[in-house]
């Protein structure tokens, strides 16, 4: 019984607070945040070199091999700097083809994403959609020497300057979709979270070869999706612990009636909540890391506790920290709005917390009936 | 990280497992509290002979020296069970260990002995109606009168104060020095003419505590702990160890307690299914489950922090809040399930599993309160975690 980041972890998130604080200072982030499609070349570049881009990625494929913990572990601290980085779009397609590709397919798409020579994110829901997890409606026709798809993803994250797109269809298959494949065409839309972009895709006819269609099925993308539910929780932890730091400074620095605010209980107690929130998301998110890496078969439940709880936290602390600080906390010239927003984003994406709770609903319930566990 | 316990750890886990449940007395007798605390008493003294009482004691004062991942194992596996609470719970978790840490050798070998067998009790002698958070500010004098020291005043929320020998007091002795400094440690002998014990009714009709009066009581002057003047240290090493190792019963408490919760949704109708397919009902019961799973979690990361650093951090304030948030939310949403049936209580014919959740929700009520109210472990969090600036 170890509950705690290992030395080579601990570095992870040493270098990764360090490098994110001087990459990513408050003037750089809204100059990406106001720039027309919100990427940043030289940043990625850079991440690329630390390796990040292939972090969780096979050693064999060129990654370095690493596990979920290692992954919540940087995630965490993007949250923290609040990195406007298509960092976790690209991990989602490196999972996917990770753990549901073909080695061929390994070969050619992984194995660049991993060393960041070429950028992907996954293109899931569909205009008209439920738009929750697994959702999918756009069909896949028979054409060519493998299939043809034709209609409208919407919330693609990331979509400027991508080379290709991971496409799911109703069948429950993921494609692989060349950006500049004829008939790809990618809209954006606007969204509160300026730092994380999200655009519509249209295809229109778009072919798909055999060879870029995943072998995997429906249910086996459930792996992939399970993890990347750990590193958004992960993320959205990371803005909650920013968030509360930032409010923590705040009330002891800000003098009202003669005191620092922080010194008020209607304030400190505010302050000791999202302490208690921001722990309980790290933990519920380092536990499913946890599971991820050393316990799979108990991935799902933990999995889903956690996003449900950073799903939460990851909004309610920085909206706390934004009563806390009071009227220059309500500011477009203060951060803490992009926090907000990023963290309100995170809540809805892959889940929301109603959803994930109703998946622990089904396992906590089904499981009821049994004796106490001997 | 890992998770999981060593093979030795499990092997651990697995010799309590069987223990316990091999002794298990099964359910305390219903029939009042003097029937309970012989009920106990005899339990202590099973578990006394196994060498399972004093288990986070050092050896040479008669424990067995766990490990706090061991201490752990077998609170947890002690809640699971549901076995009995040993009878001397004070003596065990707060007593000992404050003679061991501050007692003179005759202190040891007069009271460590019938602390673990359960043939004394303890009670703690701390709170007063006038001091209550703010316990420095405590009242009851004791002045030196020859080679004894004379006791008045009142003490309250006094735990099984009636079944006690041996009273953990803390009283004035300097009234000129300022409030944390001038108090004393004591070791009381309850059973004479100056000392009463008032039984207190609480909500749910039982009485676990009591008022204790003290008119002129007598201690002699070898009964001081860790010496006149400093008792607000020796008091704050009790209050530490009142909370270590207490995670790991509460967590596993709740963890029945859900089970219990899951099994009333289950079998209470609504709207033509069960209140478990309830969307609202899954919604709220899954939320709790969440929040029991965090708990846990943060007991395993506060551990792991204590073994590393030696010593139990303020953390564990967050643990106490977290546990009476939920243990009271647990209860509020076994009520609303229960719909109209909630008022029935125990004895009403029809009431809904006995009656047991009407129990849990008004006993629960205290947990907000009982060993430092919400409100303060917001301040100690407040203060000594994030560094915020104290008011008073």
């Amino acid at each position: 019984m170890y509950f705690d980041l290992t030395d080579e972890q601990q570095a992870i998130k040493a270098t990764a607070k360090d490098f994110l604080a001087a990459r990513f200072k408050s003037e750089r982030i809204r100059e990406i945040a106001a720039s027309a499609d919100g990427t940043d070349p030289a940043g990625w570049g850079e991440m690329a070199e630390l390796g990040w881009t292939g972090l969780a990625v096979p050693e064999e494929w060129g990654g370095q091999g690493l596990g979920i913990v290692d992954l919540a572990v940087l995630f965490e601290e993007l949250g923290y700097a609040l990195a406007p980085s298509p960092l976790f779009s690209n991990t989602i397609v490196a999972l996917a083809l990770s753990y549901c590709g073909s080695d061929d397919q390994r070969e050619r798409f992984l194995r660049p994403l991993g060393e960041g020579s070429k950028r992907a994110t996954p293109a899931l829901w569909d205009v008209g959609s439920t738009a929750t997890p697994g959702a999918f409606t756009m069909r896949a026709e028979a054409g060519g020497d493998g299939i043809v798809l034709s209609g409208e993803k919407v919330l693609v994250m990331d979509a400027a300057g991508v080379d290709f797109f991971l496409v799911a269809t109703a069948d429950g298959h993921r494609h692989i979709v060349a950006a500049d494949a004829p008939g790809v065409s990618v809209n954006p839309e606007e969204s509160i979270d300026t730092t994380r972009r999200v655009s519509s895709l249209r295809l229109d006819g778009v072919q798909v070869a055999a060879a870029d269609t995943l072998p995997a099925e429906g249910a086996e993308y459930e792996a992939v999706f399970d993890r990347l539910c750990v590193a958004l929780a992960a993320e959205s932890t990371g803005i909650a612990q920013r968030s509360l730091e930032m409010a923590v400074e705040y009330a002891k620095d800000r003098q009202q009636f003669g005191r620092p605010i922080g010194a008020y209980q209607a304030v400190s107690h505010r302050c000791a909540q999202m302490l208690l929130e921001t722990e309980n998301s790290r933990s519920a998110v380092y536990g499913a890391a946890w599971a991820a890496d050393a316990e799979p078969e108990s991935l799902r439940l933990a999995a889903s506790m956690a996003k449900a709880y950073a799903s939460d936290a990851g909004w309610r602390v920085p909206d706390a920290s934004i009563q806390v600080h009071g009227g220059i906390g309500f500011t477009w010239e203060h951060d803490l709005h992009f926090f907000l927003k990023r963290g309100r984003a995170n809540a809805a994406m892959f889940g929301d917390a109603k959803w994930h709770r109703e998946r622990v609903a089904e396992a906590v319930l089904s499981r009821a009936a049994e004796p106490a566990a001997a | 990280m890992d998770l999981t316990l060593s093979p030795s750890e499990e092997e651990f886990r697995d010799e309590v497992r069987t223990w316990l449940e091999e002794n298990h007395p099964g359910p305390e007798p219903d029939d009042g509290l003097d029937q309970v605390i012989a009920f106990r008493r005899e339990w202590q003294r099973k578990l006394h002979e196994a060498g399972w009482a004093g288990i986070s004691w050092p050896q040479e004062y008669g424990g067995r020296g766990a490990t706090l991942i061991e201490q752990a194992i077998f609170v947890g596996e002690a809640a699971r069970l549901e076995t009995p609470s040993p009878a001397n719970v004070l003596g065990l978790a707060m007593g000992g260990p404050v003679v061991i840490a501050h007692g003179s050798d005759e202190q040891k070998r007069r009271y460590l002995e019938p602390i673990l067998s359960g043939e004394e009790i303890w009670c703690q002698g701390f709170s007063e109606p006038e001091s209550g958070s703010d316990l420095a500010s405590l009242k009851t004098r004791a002045v030196k009168d020859g080679d004894e020291w004379v006791v008045s005043g009142q003490k309250v929320w006094t735990t099984l104060a009636q079944f006690s020998k041996w009273c953990m007091l803390v009283a004035r002795t300097d009234p000129d020095a300022p409030k944390h400094q001038g108090l004393t440690y004591f070791l009381m002998d309850m059973e004479q003419e100056g000392v009463e014990a008032k039984p207190l009714v609480q909500i749910t009709g039982e009485g676990e505590f009591n008022e204790v009066f003290m008119n002129e009581a007598r201690i002699p002057e070898e009964n001081v702990v860790g010496g006149v003047g400093n008792g607000w240290a020796v008091a704050i090493t009790t209050l530490m160890n009142e909370r270590a190792g207490l995670a790991f019963g509460a967590i596993a408490q709740i963890q029945n307690s859900l089970r219990r919760l899951a099994k009333l949704a289950t079998e209470t109708r609504a709207n033509g299914g069960s209140a478990a397919d309830d969307a609202y009902y899954r919604q709220r019961i899954a939320q709790l489950h969440i929040e029991a799973e965090t708990m846990r979690l943060n007991a395993y990361r506060g551990l792991t922090k204590t073994m590393q650093s030696g010593i139990p951090g303020p953390e564990g304030s967050l643990g106490k809040w977290q546990w009476a948030d939920l243990n009271q939310d647990l209860t509020e949403l076994a009520l609303e399930i229960e719909g109209a049936y909630a008022p029935l209580a125990r004895g009403a014919e029809h009431a809904v599993a006995g009656g047991a959740w009407q129990y849990s929700f008004l006993r629960s009520r205290a947990n907000s309160i009982e060993g430092g109210t919400t409100d303060i472990l917001k301040n100690i969090i407040a203060e000594r975690v994030l560094g915020l600036p104290r008011l008073r």
